[in-house]
């Protein structure tokens, strides 16, 4: 049997993480979380997973800082950063895709349109889209 | 709500639109009804049935009707119907003499996502002489179609970030699509039963999702009328779950692309 895919949730909302996580299992993909982009980066170091739903404001390291240490550490390609976050501006979407992000969800979300990027991503067959 | 209002409601429905209206769908006549028999101070669906055998009541018709026919709709729905038109649409330009405009047509465009994906196509294979007519049954999706605004959910729906920083500019909180694609494309309100004659020849027609509400020889008969006005090399896009078997003689399969058809006489090209 093939490995199951893997994704980290980074949020610092625990009903956040939990909601991400639903739709992901859902796919089935062994889902990790992490509270801020500091503890992301040593789950990272631990295991490097295939993908990674990233908030954008958290303490201790946000989104931004871990999207680019990421890229520094691990490279342009792996693994990959879609940004989850209230932020909604123009100008920080281009900013994320800059420093390397993949895709970019704007909260809210719902299962549709995680759904629909996993599907754009490669990552879910087409046929799951709800 | 009693049968008879049902199968009313349905006749108008069916009459303006095509679309049949089957009794298990009195769950849809309900939830969609509902704003308007509040707007309209009707106090229940057998109430709006007898209101609609009024023939003066023409605008609640069309209301009733516009709210039973629309549907959601998201940026490059389906996906392979646009692989399969990012191939076509460069050998089909080389087919054509020079300075040939392509005409696509997206013949249930809905808010407008059809017709602007086949435009971000286009611009993305850099083919600059061509141009897009999306038409819809209803008034209300065509003028949205037309503004080219959408909703922060719509936006999300498809289409990959990179192509909403590229073709789309924020305004309060919703998304406009870019002048440029804005003018490839125009709209226009048009019943799929009607006559498209005038309409000319096009190259690509896209009819998604909506023939599953017609009966059979609707069906046929819409296929009949798209086949009329697609060029002979031309191919035509249906939704994942229609197809042509037993309801046209005129289109067939294009081989090993699902929801792509072309005219039966000019099957060896394709």
């Amino acid at each position: 049997m093939e490995a199951p895919q893997t994704c980290l949730v980074v949020d610092d909302s625990r009903v956040v993480r939990k909601a991400a996580r639903r739709i992901l299992e859902r796919h089935a993909f062994q889902v990790s979380e992490a509270e801020d982009g500091q503890q992301a980066l040593e789950s990272c170091r631990a295991s490097l997973p295939k993908l990674v739903l990233l908030d954008w404001n958290m303490p201790v390291m946000d989104g931004l800082e871990f999207l680019k240490a990421a890229r520094a550490e691990f490279g342009p390609d792996e693994p990959v950063i879609m940004l989850c976050t209230t932020e909604s501006e123009f100008d920080r979407i281009v900013t994320a895709l800059g420093a390397g992000a993949q895709e970019y969800i704007m909260k809210p979300f719902d299962d549709a349109i995680l759904t629909g990027k996993l599907v754009q991503l490669g990552l879910v067959a087409e046929e799951a889209e709800p | 709500m009693n049968a008879d209002s049902f199968a009313s409601i349905a006749a108008l429905v069916k009459a303006r639109s095509g679309i049949v209206l089957t009794p298990d769908k009195e769950y849809m006549l309900d939830t969609r009804l509902a704003p308007i028999l509040k707007q309209e101070g009707i106090v229940n669906m057998d109430a709006l049935a007898i209101r609609l055998r009024d023939a003066r009541a023409e605008a609640l018709a069309r209301t009733v009707t516009e709210a039973l026919t629309t549907n959601e709709s998201s940026f490059f729905r389906d996906g392979k119907p646009f692989e399969h038109l990012k191939r076509l649409l460069p050998k089909l330009q080389g087919a054509r003499p020079p300075g040939h405009r392509l005409r696509i047509w997206s013949a249930a465009c809905s808010t407008g996502q059809e017709a602007y994906s086949i435009a971000m196509v286009l611009r993305e294979l850099g083919i600059k002489d061509a141009e897009i007519f999306g038409s819809d049954l209803s008034r209300e999706v065509v003028d949205r179609a037309r503004d080219g605004v959408f909703t922060q959910f719509e936006v999300q729906r498809g289409l990959p970030v990179q192509m909403l920083v590229k073709y789309f500019r924020q305004e309060s909180g919703k998304w406009r699509v870019s002048p440029d694609l804005r003018g490839m494309a125009r709209f226009e309100e048009r019943n799929l039963l009607g006559d498209h004659k005038a309409l000319g020849r096009f190259d690509v027609i896209f009819c998604r999702n909506v023939l599953i509400y017609f009966d059979p020889p609707t069906k046929g008969k819409v296929m009949n009328a798209l086949a009329a006005q697609l060029a002979p090399d031309g191919v035509l896009y249906l939704g994942g779950a229609e197809t042509v078997l037993g309801l046209t003689e005129r289109l067939v399969p294009v081989t090993g692309e699902r929801g792509a058809y072309g005219l039966a006489e000019n099957r060896s090209l394709l």
